[in-house]
């Protein structure tokens, strides 16, 4: 290869799409590659996230790649001082996000240690203490942001206010809760991350310690060690699995199987034990309801609280399956057992001394390793679920006032650019003028709509620039699952027709007829016996994974949603193939190896 | 033979009914392939004629009688009289019948493997403590043996082979006695292999116990064992239990058994399954676990013989012809311990300073 040529493109070479010029603009200038600094930009390796930003993201969306990205950086490099790693640099570029980790200096590694096992170890030695109060935090949170509320201004100042001599007007209240709702999602991911990267950092530790002891070792058998069975995250479709039986032991299946979701629960309603199953169903929407179908990233993420029809479609075919004598519910029992089974017998592989350090290792993995998989659930879900009920609330009332003709419209200015929204209503409305915004938003919002659209006709480039010799930086292995050979594989892009390669996932090797899924929207087109391809799945998706054969994903790792669902179900999984959603069709043969990472079109 | 199992006076044992109170009226032989049937390993079908049988014989037709009057007087180191004795002995056994019942039990066990099915019928000496390669090699193995008629005779044929002059002098000089070394026979279907080869509970390139490696080719194992075809090479990850690498090769020849003239042949293998996998990935996977299971009941890395029975259902077709230590690497001295791993947060800071995915 030509050393002078990088591997990846430079940003600066990569256009946009055409329709999508000035896309720049619809983010603040440090999220762009800035032209001034192309020389230092272009010393650096970039590569896309696809993972949680598969799509171009509307300029008040990119909040979530600020917020997550940024407060991932804070405890590596000012909290726990993790000794060869800070944070992650990011870029928005034609519309996907591009990262850069950032390594620690190696002549000051050794002086981060004596900081990092103080403050780190702290963390690990109070971990179960630690954790309860971090839950009580996220729920203080996600209460204060259920507390927002965004009423339209009315046409006086309430009479009270005059009389209790307040001085002030309710616009203050709207800016306020605007900005009260921001900085509670700031709080939220400074949480998200505050035990997250020690979790995978002792994740970490037990993954080395396992492939030192067994050269040959699958991942999936390490992550099988650690993985729980009763994860949080599990808990929706558990929920539904739940009310499916009850539906059945109460005699109310029938008057749910049709209708609208409102239909079905008012017929249900004059059954005799109607009711118990409404109380039922009601006390699990609160909270495992707020569970999106999307990752919590995209303000077009649909909610099952706020789409009640999702979770009763899963629900009505539970019922179907309960009916005809399914085992819907998870085998629990057997997974730990299966668990089990597999910690024992690599245990008994190795000698005496290896054993200690195994079993010191396991248990701290053990330990953190839940929260792993739980954040999930409060962070993407939950906190997330309310985040965007409470913005696209907003959206809707400057909507009703004028200033754009669809609910979306806000989500197409910037958070900044919303500040200033609200104070033009709040302007005219104190002046008695007119707003400003109806006659701004409207058209600038087609235009930026325009803009977006044009962006997403134009995949991203996995990567920018030269790749360092060797991948080192532990958070680009282990929250990306990025090393020297993944980079080797997108270069190698052009393999054997037919022949797609990934993550070896989750083990088994089956052959099927593919249907691709490109929104959460086409569920209900799986049909039982299929394989389940898409860019990336979902942890709402669980309820399909009771239908399908196996899972191709065009991204995520070991630890990616697919990977973990489809271990817990039995099913194989080749995650991470790049572009096997557009290189396979629905209606296609093909064979899935999840125990080599092989996806091959039979057609 | 069905429900004889518990008896105290049973003929036959099916190799699943033999237990461990009943090592004493089967034999080595049968014993251990009881065993290794009760533990849920597949061996190829049959049954034992117990030493109650033996017995029987000898008492029903007077037998014991004519052997004591043989015994009397014979002088063991005139070869020509032994060799008389020897063979007078072997004629009595031969002109009596059977006992009835013995014979039915029999005929039973043989009509459950399968009336007219080649069988082999080898002998199965109840004296365990003896040095076996210098006693087990002067008895009788009948293979290719048809029919129940002829069943009955070679199981006469294995109990009269006691009384060679070689064995009845051995036990002469062994002091063993004549009459009180007793005789089980193993009746065992002939295995007619589809599929047949070598399972070995490590990677022999390396050692990795974490591995099951696995050659195949068609027919019986003889020419994969002595190298005459390049058979399949499977690899299967011990503990997930999952195929992770399938070398197929192209097998050119296969062995089988021809039972018309009660001997195997080799054949060539036609054109279209020369080039093909000769196990599914299911086949394979059970092949991975009998050997497993052999290797946890014997609790060392084995060297496995299997074979993929035609004639058996599916599911029940793969079985067990012998298992052994592996010895090369189980004998190697182990390596120098590796360098000690780091604990606790220590460890933590070693997997980020130098995580696996960089090495």
């Amino acid at each position: 290869m030509d050393a002078q040529t990088p591997l990846f493109p430079s940003a600066y070479d990569l256009k946009a799409p055409a329709g999508a010029e000035g896309w720049e603009d619809l983010y603040p200038y440090y999220l762009t590659f800035q032209p001034n600094l192309r020389e230092k930009e272009d010393a650096k390796f970039w590569f896309c996230d696809s993972q949680h930003w598969p799509n171009p993201f509307k300029p008040f969306d990119a909040v979530t790649v600020e917020y997550a990205v940024r407060c991932l950086g804070q405890y590596n490099t000012r909290h726990y001082l993790v000794p060869p790693a800070n944070g992650v640099d990011y870029r928005i570029h034609n519309g996907y996000c591009y990262m850069s980790p950032i390594a620690v200096a190696p002549e000051l590694i050794e002086g981060r240690i004596p900081q990092f096992l103080e403050r780190a170890g702290h963390y690990f030695q109070n971990w179960d203490s630690l954790l309860d109060n971090w839950h009580k935090k996220v729920k203080a949170n996600i209460a204060e942001m259920e507390a927002l509320s965004f009423e339209k201004l009315p046409e006086v100042v309430p009479i009270d206010w005059i009389t209790e001599g307040r001085g002030v007007d309710p616009h203050l209240d709207i800016m306020g809760n605007y900005d009260a709702a921001i900085q509670l999602l700031y709080k939220t991911w400074q949480y998200h991350f505050e035990f997250l990267n020690l979790g995978y950092a002792a994740y970490l530790d037990f993954f080395g310690f396992m492939k030192g002891e067994f050269p040959t070792i699958p991942d999936q058998a390490i992550a099988k060690m650690v993985q729980g069975v009763d994860s949080d995250l599990f808990r929706p479709d558990d929920e539904l699995k739940k009310l499916a039986r009850l539906a059945i032991e109460l005699g109310v299946g029938d008057a749910l199987k049709s209708g609208s979701v409102d239909e079905a629960l008012a017929a249900v309603a004059k059954l005799p034990h109607g009711p118990a199953w409404i109380d039922a169903w009601e006390g699990a929407k609160d909270p495992w309801f707020n569970f999106t179908s999307g990752n919590g990233f995209y303000s077009t993420d649909k909610y099952w609280i706020d789409h009640l029809d999702i979770p009763m479609g899963y629900l009505r075919d539970y019922i179907l399956r309960a009916e005809a004598g399914e085992t819907i519910e998870r085998p629990t029992a057997e997974l730990i057992a299966e668990r089990d089974r597999i910690t024992s017998e690599y245990e008994a592989m190795m000698d005496e001394a290896s054993r200690e350090a195994f079993q010191g290792k396991l248990g701290l993995a053990r330990v953190v390793f839940p929260y792993v998989e739980n954040h999930n659930f409060y962070i993407e879900h939950w906190s997330m679920s309310v985040f965007w009920r409470k913005m696209r609330e907003l959206s809707t009332m400057l909507k009703e006032e004028g200033f754009w003709p669809t609910d979306d419209g806000m989500f197409y200015l910037s958070r900044q650019e919303v500040r200033d929204a609200l104070f033009d209503y709040g302007n005219a409305w104190a002046t008695g003028g007119d707003w400003i915004g109806p006659s701004y938003w409207p058209q600038e919002i087609e235009r930026r709509r325009g803009i977006i659209d044009a962006l997403a006709t134009q995949p991203p480039q996995p990567a920018l620039n030269n790749p360092p010799a060797v991948i080192t930086e532990p958070f680009t292995i282990m929250l990306w699952g990025i090393t020297s050979e993944s980079i080797q594989n997108w270069i190698g892009a052009d393999e054997v027709e037919g022949a797609l390669s990934g993550m070896a996932a989750s083990p088994g090797a089956v052959e099927g007829i593919a249907r691709v899924i490109r929104s959460p929207d086409q569920l209900s087109e799986i049909q039982v016996g299929e394989i389940l391809v898409a860019p990336v799945t979902a942890p709402s998706w669980a309820p399909v994974f009771g239908k399908i054969k196996a899972t191709v994903t065009d991204i995520g790792g070991m630890m990616s949603h697919a990977a973990i669902v489809c271990r817990e179900y039995g099913l194989p999984a080749v995650t991470g193939t790049g572009n096997g959603s557009s290189k396979i069709q629905t209606g296609q043969m093909i064979r899935v190896d999840g125990n080599t990472g092989k996806v091959t079109v039979l057609d | 033979m069905g429900g004889q199992g518990m008896s105290t006076t049973a003929y036959t044992l099916r190799f699943g009914e033999i237990g461990r109170a009943d090592h004493g009226r089967v034999g080595g032989k049968c014993a251990s392939l009881g065993e290794m049937t009760r533990a849920g390993v597949s061996v190829p079908p049959g049954f034992a004629v117990t030493t109650d049988a033996y017995l029987a014989m000898l008492d029903a037709t007077h037998l014991r009688e004519e052997i004591e009057a043989h015994l009397a007087r014979l002088d063991f180191d005139d070869v020509a009289e032994l060799d008389r004795a020897a063979q007078a002995i072997q004629i009595r056994f031969r002109s009596h019948h059977l006992p009835a019942e013995v014979e039915a039990a029999i005929r039973a066990g043989y009509a459950e493997i399968g009336e007219g099915t080649p069988v082999a019928v080898r002998s199965s000496a109840t004296a365990e403590d003896l040095p076996d390669a210098s006693f087990a090699g002067q008895q009788d193995t009948y293979l290719w043996v048809m029919g129940s008629d002829d069943v009955i005779e070679h199981v006469r044929d294995c109990w009269a082979s006691l009384f060679t002059a070689r064995a009845m002098k051995y036990r002469h000089d062994n002091k063993l006695g004549q009459i009180e070394v007793l005789m089980s026979v193993a009746v065992q279907k002939m295995v007619n292999a589809r599929a047949a080869g070598v399972a070995m509970t490590l990677d022999p390139l390396n050692g990795d116990r974490t591995k099951i490696v696995i050659d195949a080719s068609y027919g019986l194992g003889e020419l994969v064992v002595s190298g005459i075809v390049t058979p399949d090479n499977y690899r299967v990850e011990k503990v997930l239990m999952e195929v992770i690498d399938r070398r197929i090769s192209e097998k050119h020849l296969e062995l089988v058994p021809d039972a018309e003239a009660a001997t195997t042949v080799e054949r060539e293998v036609d054109e279209a399954r020369r080039q093909a996998q000769c196990l599914s990935d299911a086949e394979i996977l059970a092949v991975a676990r009998l050997a497993k299971e052999l290797e946890r009941q014997n609790g060392c890395p084995q060297d496995v013989e299997w074979a993929i029975d035609a004639d058996l259902p599916e599911g029940e077709n793969l079985l067990a012809l012998q298992a052994r230590p592996e010895t090369v690497w189980s004998q190697k001295p182990k390596e120098k311990p590796k360098a000690s791993y780091a604990l606790g947060m220590m460890g933590i800071v070693g997997a980020l300073n130098n995580p696996i995915g960089s090495r």
